[in-house]
C-alpha cells in the first residue's frame, strides 16, 4: 500500500503541540517543540535514542508534565499530567513492550480497566459484539476467547491496537511497532494503518528505521537533541536526507564488502540443544564458523538467539550435541574462552556488559584480570591495568569521564566501544610477558602477529611480540586464498557479537560494524546475532535464520532475499532461496 | 511523587547530606528529650562529656567500639557482595564459645601448649566457628536460592539457645556458684590493657588492623574486585569470568570469621568467660555501623566509635539527669535512617508530579 496523500492543509487539525519544553536537571529533553497532526494522517516521529521522542510522547500521554507549552486535542486544551484525560480525549498508545496479561483472553485484556470496579456483573456480550465490530471495521481479525499467551507477537500487537481502538482512540501513538515483527508482519501492520487513516484516524509512528518511515508516513518530523530540526513530506525525501537530519551531518554507512579470504573452521556446533523448559533454547543446531568470515544470524528475538549467544559466551552449556573451538570442546567458562581468543559482545550492555558501579578502568580489564597481565598472585597490577584501560580508551575513542568514572555514566555508544575494546584489544607485549602459552586451536603454525593498522598506530597489539614471525595483514602478498590462520596470542580469532549495535546512534553503529569487518579482514571468525535485518544484510557473508530454536543452514548472503528471510523467520524453513 | 536521578551529584550536596542528617537526628532526639522533661542542651552536653569528655570516657567508648568495629566489618564484607548476613550476633557467640573451648581452663587446666601457639589457635578456632556458621546459609543461597536473611537471622536464635545449653552444661564453670557462665580463659590468653587503670585493651589494635586489611583487600586484590563486582552486578560479573559462587562462599567465610573473632576478642579482652548477655546486640549494631559507614572499611572505624560513644555517653547522661538510656538507641536509629535518606537525596531529587 502506498498511503494516499491527503490534501494537505484541508483536513482539520486534531492535535497541536505548542512550544513543549521539558528539562531534566541540566538536560533539555524537549526544547520548544511545536507540531500539528491532521485527521487521517500518519506522522512519523524520527530521531536517535535520546533525541526526545519518548519524552515528547510521555508528555502527550500525561506521564510527564511539560515545563512549558500547551497541548490541544480536537481544539480543547489537554490537562497536563493526566493519562486518564489523554485517554478520554481520544489518545491511544501502543507501547513497544506489550502491556497484556498472558493468562487472560483477548476479550478480558481489551476490557481490563474499562469497566467500573463495583458493577454487579460484567457486560461481556455487549463488549464482545463491540470488540468484533471494531475489529471488523479496521480489518484486525481476532478470536475474542483465545488466550493472549497462545498468540504470536504480531497477533498480540493487534490486540494491543484493538485495546486502544476499543476505548475510542482517534489518535494512535505507535512506539517502534515493527521492532518485534517479521518483514511480512510489518507489511500487514502497514496495511492496517492505511485502513485506519482511511477511516479518519490519525497516527503518530515512532521509529528509527528510515526506509520504513518513508514507506508508511505522510509527513516526517525529525528530532535531534530535544529540538525539532526538520519537518518534511515523506514523498520526495530520501533516507540519506533523513539520516543527515537525525545526526546533524552526513553519515557514511559501512559498505558491505564481502570476505576476501575464508579460512578453516574455527568453531563448530554439531546437533546442539540446550536444556528444555527454558523459554529461549536451541534445538539441534549445527553451524560452522570459518576464519575471515562473518556469519549473521537473523530472527525475531526470543527464538533462541539468547541461548546461542550465551552458549558461545561460556555462560550456558549444551545438553546435547558438540561445541568445538578448534580441536577442543568448549566449556561453559568465560575465563577459558577469553584465554583462548574468543571475544564476546553481549546483548545487554548495561546488565551484562559492564558493572555500572565500578570505574571504567576496572571494566576495561575485568575479563583478563586473572591473567598475569593484570594480576600477580592475589594482587591486582593496578598500574598495568590502568595503562591498558587508557590505551583501550584512546584506541576505541571511549568518550566520557575517563578511566576513573563509573561505567554507568558512559553513553550507550561509548559503553559499547569500551566493551569492544575490552574484547578485541590484547594486553601489550610487556603486559603479557609472563603469560603462559595459550593453546592455539585451529592453528597449525607458530603464533604470529595479528595486524590491525589502527591498533598498531597506538602501539596496541604487539607487532614486536615475542615469537612474532609472519605478518598476516589483509594486504600481505602471501594472502591470496591462503587461510589466515595465524594470529598473535591474545588477539581474538572468534568474535561473538549479540545485537552489537542495538540502541546506538548512527555514528556508533557505523563504528561498531566497521570494527567487526576489520577484525574479520584480519582473520577472525565473526558471529553476529541480530534482530535488525539491515544489520544482518550489511555484515553477513553468510546468513542463517533462527526460528523456535532451529537454525537454517547458513547460506551465502546473495542466496537470500528480504522475502525469503521473512518466511524463514516465520518458520517456513523451505522459504530460503537455495 | 517520584525520584529522579540527578545528572551530576554536586559537591555541595555530598558535603551537606551528612551534615543535614546529623542536624535532623539532633532535632528528632531533642523532641524526645523535651518529652522526658529534661533540658536539651544539658542532656547533649552530658552525653558528649560521658562519651568523649575525659580519658576515662574515651577509654570506655573505645572499649565498646572494639566489638562494634569487628561486627561492622563483618557486615561490610558481606553486604558489599550482596550477601545479607544478619547472623553476626550468632557468629559472635559461636566464636566466643570456640575461643573458650580452645583456650579455657577445663578442669582447672588449659591445653598444654605454649602461648605463642595457643593464642593464634584460639583466634583461629573462633574465626572458623563464625565462618562455618555462615557457610551453610551462603551455600543454600547460591545452590538452592534460599534467602540468607531468613536463615542467618534464625540461626542467631539457635546459637543463643545452644550457648544457653552449654553454659548450663558442658562448658559450665563449676566455680561460678551456679551462675550460667563458661569456664574462664587461661589467664595468659587475656588481652593486655592499653592504658593502665582502664578497660580498653589491645583488641583495639587488632580491630583497626583488620579494618585496614579489609580496606586493602577491597582496593588492591583480585578477590576485592570480585566481591565488588558480584555485589554490584552478579550477571555482568559472571559474564566477565568472575567465579560468582566461589566469591560468595569466600565472602561468607570472611564475614563469619570477622564476627567470630569479635566474640573471641570480646572474651579475651573483657570478662574472660562467656555469659548469655556478653553481647547487647553487637551483631545487629554491626549492620547499622556498616550502613552508616557506607560499606567503607575505614569508615567503619569512625562509625563504630560514634555508635559506641552514643551508647556510653547515654549511660552516663542517664545516671546524671534521668533521661532513659533508650535515647541512645533512638539517636543511632534516626542517624542511620537520615544518613540513608540524605545519601539518596544527594544522588536523586524528589519531584512532586
Amino acid at each position: 500500500m502506498n498511503p494516499a496523500p491527503p490534501a494537505p492543509g484541508e483536513r482539520p487539525t486534531v492535535l497541536r503541540l505548542d512550544g513543549i519544553t521539558k528539562r531534566f536537571g541540566a538536560l533539555v529533553a524537549n526544547d520548544g517543540i511545536s507540531l500539528t497532526l491532521r485527521e487521517g494522517e500518519v506522522l512519523a516521529l524520527l530521531g536517535e535514542n535520546g533525541a526526545g521522542k519518548s519524552t515528547l510522547v510521555s508528555i502527550l500521554f500525561g506521564h510527564y508534565v511539560a515545563d512549558e507549552g500547551q497541548i490541544e486535542v480536537f481544539g480543547q486544551p489537554l490537562p497536563p499530567g493526566n493519562p486518564r484525560a489523554a485517554l478520554a480525549a481520544g489518545i491511544g498508545m501502543v507501547h513497544q513492550h506489550f502491556t497484556l496479561a498472558d493468562n487472560l483472553s483477548v476479550l478480558d485484556n481489551v476490557l481490563m480497566g474499562t469497566e467500573p470496579l463495583w458493577r454487579w456483573r460484567s457486560r461481556r456480550a455487549e463488549a464482545r459484539a463491540r470488540l468484533l465490530a471494531v475489529a471488523g471495521r479496521f480489518g484486525l481479525p481476532v478470536v475474542p476467547d483465545a488466550l493472549v499467551g497462545s498468540l504470536s507477537v504480531g497477533e498480540r500487537q493487534r490486540v494491543e491496537i484493538l485495546k486502544a481502538l476499543y476505548r475510542g482512540a482517534r489518535i494512535l501513538i505507535l512506539d517502534e511497532p515493527t521492532a518485534v515483527l517479521t518483514p511480512q508482519e510489518s507489511e500487514g501492520l502497514f496495511d492496517t494503518l492505511s485502513q485506519m487513516v482511511a477511516q479518519g484516524l490519525s497516527i503518530i509512528f515512532i521509529s528509527h528505521k528510515l526506509a520504513e518511515v518513508l514507506r508508511v508516513s505522510h509527513r516526517v518530523v525529525v528530532l535531534r537533541q530535544g529540538r525539532l530540526v526538520a519537518e518534511a513530506p515523506a514523498a520526495g525525501t530520501t533516507p540519506a536526507q533523513l539520516a543527515q537530519w537525525m545526526v546533524g551531518h552526513a553519515v557514511a554507512a559501512p559498505e558491505r564488502h564481502p570476505s576476501q579470504r575464508v579460512g578453516e573452521v574455527v568453531c563448530e556446533l554439531a546437533g546442539v540443544s540446550t536444556p528444555a523448559g527454558v523459554r529461549d533454547r536451541l534445538d539441534n543446531v549445527s553451524l560452522r564458523l570459518h576464519a575471515g568470515e562473518i556469519v549473521a544470524v537473523a530472527g525475531v528475538s526470543g527464538n533462541g538467539q539468547v541461548a546461542l549467544a550465551e552458549l558461545l559466551c561460556g555462560v550456558r552449556s549444551a545438553s546435547e550435541g558438540d561445541v568445538r573451538l578448534g580441536d577442543q570442546g568448549l566449556p561453559a567458562s568465560p575465563a577459558w574462552l577469553v584465554a583462548h581468543g574468543v571475544a564476546r559482545i553481549p546483548e545487554d550492555r548495561h546488565a551484562v556488559g559492564v558493572v555500572g558501579d565500578l570505574p571504567v578502568w576496572e571494566n576495561a580489564v575485568s575479563e583478563r584480570l586473572r591473567t598475569p597481565a593484570f594480576s600477580r598472585g592475589p594482587w591486582v597490577r593496578r598500574d598495568a591495568a590502568r595503562g591498558h584501560a587508557q590505551r583501550v580508551i584512546e584506541a576505541f575513542d571511549v568518550r566520557g569521564g575517563g578511566p576513573l568514572a563509573a561505567a554507568r555514566s558512559l553513553s550507550g555508544g561509548n559503553m559499547q566501544k569500551l566493551i569492544l575494546g575490552r574484547a578485541l584489544m590484547a594486553p601489550e607485549a610487556g603486559e603479557t610477558m609472563n603469560e603462559e602459552p595459550v593453546a592455539q586451536p585451529g592453528s597449525t603454525g607458530e603464533p604470529v602477529t595479528w595486524v590491525d593498522a589502527r591498533l598498531r598506530g597506538n602501539g596496541g597489539v604487539g607487532v614486536s611480540a615475542p615469537n612474532a614471525a609472519v605478518a598476516c595483514a589483509p594486504s600481505a602478498p602471501s594472502g591470496g586464498s591462503e587461510p589466515c590462520q595465524q594470529r598473535n596470542r591474545g588477539a581474538p580469532f572468534l568474535i561473538v557479537a549479540h545485537q552489537p549495535t542495538w540502541g546506538l546512534d548512527i555514528g556508533a553503529v557505523a563504528y561498531v560494524q566497521q570494527q567487526l569487518i576489520a577484525a574479520r579482514d584480519a582473520g577472525a571468525a565473526v558471529l553476529v546475532i541480530s534482530d535488525d535485518l539491515e544489520e544482518v544484510m550489511t555484515l553477513g557473508d553468510r546468513i542463517a535464520v533462527m526460528h523456535h530454536g532451529h537454525l537454517t543452514q547458513a547460506l551465502p548472503a546473495e542466496a537470500w532475499t528480504r522475502e525469503s528471510m521473512g518466511l524463514a523467520m516465520a518458520g517456513h524453513a523451505s522459504g530460503h532461496a537455495a | 511523587m517520584r525520584l529522579e536521578r540527578r545528572s551530576q551529584a554536586s559537591a555541595a550536596a555530598l558535603v551537606l547530606a551528612p551534615l543535614g542528617a546529623v542536624a535532623f537526628t539532633l532535632l528528632v532526639s531533642s523532641l524526645l528529650v523535651l518529652w522526658a522533661g529534661a533540658p536539651v542542651g544539658q542532656t547533649y552536653g552530658l552525653l558528649l562529656q560521658g562519651a568523649f569528655g575525659s580519658l576515662f570516657a574515651w577509654s570506655e567508648t573505645l572499649t565498646r567500639a572494639i566489638p562494634l568495629i569487628l561486627t561492622g566489618l563483618a557486615a561490610t564484607v558481606a553486604f558489599r557482595a550482596r550477601l545479607f548476613n544478619i547472623g553476626a550476633e550468632g557468629q559472635l557467640y559461636a566464636g566466643a564459645l570456640a575461643a573458650v573451648a580452645v583456650g579455657g581452663l577445663h578442669g582447672g587446666e588449659g591445653l598444654a601448649l605454649p602461648l605463642w601457639l595457643l593464642f593464634p589457635l584460639m583466634m583461629l578456632a573462633a574465626a572458623l566457628a563464625g565462618a562455618l556458621l555462615l557457610l551453610g546459609p551462603a551455600l543454600m543461597k547460591q545452590r538452592l536460592g534460599v534467602d540468607e536473611v531468613v536463615t542467618t537471622l534464625l540461626l542467631n536464635f539457635i546459637v543463643l539457645l545452644l550457648v544457653s545449653a552449654l553454659l548450663d552444661g558442658a562448658m559450665k564453670d563449676p566455680m561460678a556458684m551456679g551462675w550460667p557462665q563458661s569456664v574462664s580463659l587461661v589467664p595468659e590468653l587475656e588481652l593486655s590493657r592499653l592504658v593502665e587503670g582502664t578497660r580498653v585493651h589491645s583488641g583495639l589494635i587488632g580491630a583497626v588492623l583488620l579494618a585496614l586489611l579489609v580496606w586493602a583487600l577491597f582496593k588492591y586484590t583480585v578477590l576485592g574486585f570480585d566481591i565488588r563486582a558480584v555485589g554490584a552486578n552478579p550477571r555482568a560479573a559472571a559474564f566477565a569470568g568472575v567465579p560468582v559462587t566461589r566469591t560468595v562462599v569466600l565472602v561468607a567465610l570472611l564475614s563469619g570469621a570477622l564476627a567470630g573473632m569479635a566474640g573471641a576478642i570480646e572474651v579475651a579482652g573483657r570478662a574472660s568467660y562467656v555469659t548469655l548477655d556478653m553481647s547487647p546486640g553487637y551483631g545487629y549494631s554491626g549492620i547499622v555501623i556498616a550502613m552508616l559507614a557506607g560499606l567503607n572499611p575505614l569508615g567503619v572505624i569512625a562509625a563504630g566509635v560514634f555508635v559506641a560513644g552514643v551508647l556510653v555517653g547515654a549511660d552516663s547522661m542517664s545516671r546524671a539527669i534521668g533521661v532513659p538510656t533508650y535515647l541512645a538507641d533512638v539517636i543511632v536509629a534516626v542517624a542511620l535512617l537520615s544518613v540513608l535518606v540524605a545519601t539518596l537525596l544527594a544522588q536523586y531529587r524528589l519531584r512532586w508530579r
